[in-house]
């Protein structure tokens, strides 16, 4: 007697690693792992929550993504690609993982990242610590009028929207809130090699917490303030310190 | 989109910028260096990781300077950075902030230059945790420390043993 077919039913929907896979240049080479075990152990998140590196390459491929979705272990792999580093088949683990941060329900992101991203949204300055431009200013100019009383320093300058300058620097935001004085060393270099620079009234501020909340909108609107400004300053080098 | 790390390093050689480590040929105190995530191995590789170590020890002397292990772009991620800082998994932060610890006690320095907010935050956060308590300052500091212009009320992370070290010789007293 003839046996009934299997029915394989076909899957109509796209995984998870083939979304990510359209998402990445050359899909990542997500496909190409081949099990060395070379992310895993250069790893310092490698054990965290029963995760590592290798672990999550294998669930995408095993279509395992709820569990993918939802593991906490998304916010303890830094992104530092020190595993796409080392991977002999340069699978994009990195690129993995963002769009594992991306598939969370924004509100349900971390919220010390997701606040600091919506407090940069709120200002001008892409301050996340919603420093306004007139505080900035304010402290920029109070710390300036203390470096000049130093001998060698009285015409010492930390400019804001200065035409034509060489650098446009960017600065982060714990400095003007919490220490001012750790402003003044760099201050003091660009003053002694007569380096012509200014801050930016709009986008100064250095850090992009969008970023690490994998919300790309808001991340490419951070950067695009900071760009803009800097180009209508008409700025020769965008500069990142420290 | 530039880095200042080889504009530092330019600077020095065009003797522009005026550093010596004069001022660490007794005390010889040491210094190793974090090599950023995104700074060397993301972005600008090991040219930068480099002229980070060309500018450290012209400000500190070749020997007082003691490298990582692994270093440059094959250094380990402190855990500072991708939102590590602001999420809510701290203990998991600090777990994955020891093996920067262990590699920042075997080089036994007494100080760590972290070029970047991030690894200045977590690597400071580690010393607390660690044997050795090391310093952790920007490159900035160690730079105008050097060149003998780093005043009194600059030095918020500096330890005792170089607060009072290298002052501006008009800085006898406490200034601001």
């Amino acid at each position: 007697m003839a046996e009934e077919p299997i029915v394989i039913k076909k899957k109509t929907e796209k995984s998870f690693k083939d979304m990510v896979m359209e998402q990445l240049p050359e899909g990542g080479n997500l496909n190409a792992c081949l099990t060395c075990g070379t992310c895993a152990a250069g790893c310092p998140a490698t054990g965290m929550h029963g995760m590592d590196p290798r672990k999550v390459v294998r669930m995408a491929a095993l279509g395992m993504d709820e569990e993918l979705k939802q593991t906490p272990w998304a916010w303890m792999c830094s992104m530092c690609t020190r595993c796409v580093h080392a991977c002999p088949m340069n699978v994009n683990i990195p690129g993995l993982v963002f769009n594992m941060r991306a598939s969370w329900p924004r509100e349900e992101r971390p919220r010390g990242i997701l606040r600091s991203c919506d407090m940069a949204l709120s200002t001008d300055t892409c301050s996340a610590m919603g420093t306004r431009d007139e505080d900035f200013q304010f402290v920029v100019e109070d710390v300036l009028e203390g470096v000049r009383m130093q001998p060698g320093f009285e015409t010492i300058e930390a400019p804001i929207d200065k035409q034509g300058a060489y650098f446009f620097l960017n600065q982060n935001s714990r400095e003007p809130n919490n220490e001012p004085e750790e402003m003044i060393p760099l201050w003091k270099i660009l003053h002694m090699v007569g380096a012509s620079w200014t801050y930016g009234s709009k986008g100064w501020a250095a850090e992009n917490y969008c970023m690490f909340l994998a919300d790309d909108e808001a991340w490419e609107k951070i950067t695009r303030v900071a760009a803009e400004q800097a180009e209508e300053l008409g700025v020769t080098s965008f500069v990142n310190t420290e | 989109m530039e880095s200042i790390i080889p504009y530092y390093a330019q600077w020095i050689r065009e003797g522009k910028l005026k550093v010596n480590s004069d001022w660490n040929q007794d005390l010889k105190v040491k210094f190793t260096v974090q090599d950023p995530c995104n700074l060397v191995r993301k972005s600008f590789g090991d040219a930068l990781a480099d002229d980070m170590r060309f500018v450290l020890k012209a400000c500190v002397g070749e020997d007082n300077f003691i490298d990582m292990n692994p270093n440059k772009s094959n250094n380990y991620c402190c855990g500072g950075g991708g939102g590590f800082l602001q999420n809510p998994y701290k203990e998991e932060r600090l777990q994955y902030g020891q093996k920067k610890l262990d590699q920042i006690v075997a080089t036994q320095a007494d100080y760590c230059v972290t070029p970047c907010h991030n690894c200045h935050s977590q690597i400071h956060e580690l010393s607390e945790h660690a044997p050795t308590h090391w310093g952790t300052v920007h490159l900035w500091t160690i730079i105008c420390l050097a060149a003998g212009v780093l005043c009194r009320n600059e030095r918020t992370y500096l330890h005792d043993d170089l607060k009072e070290v290298n002052l501006p010789e008009w800085d006898e007293t406490e200034f601001l």
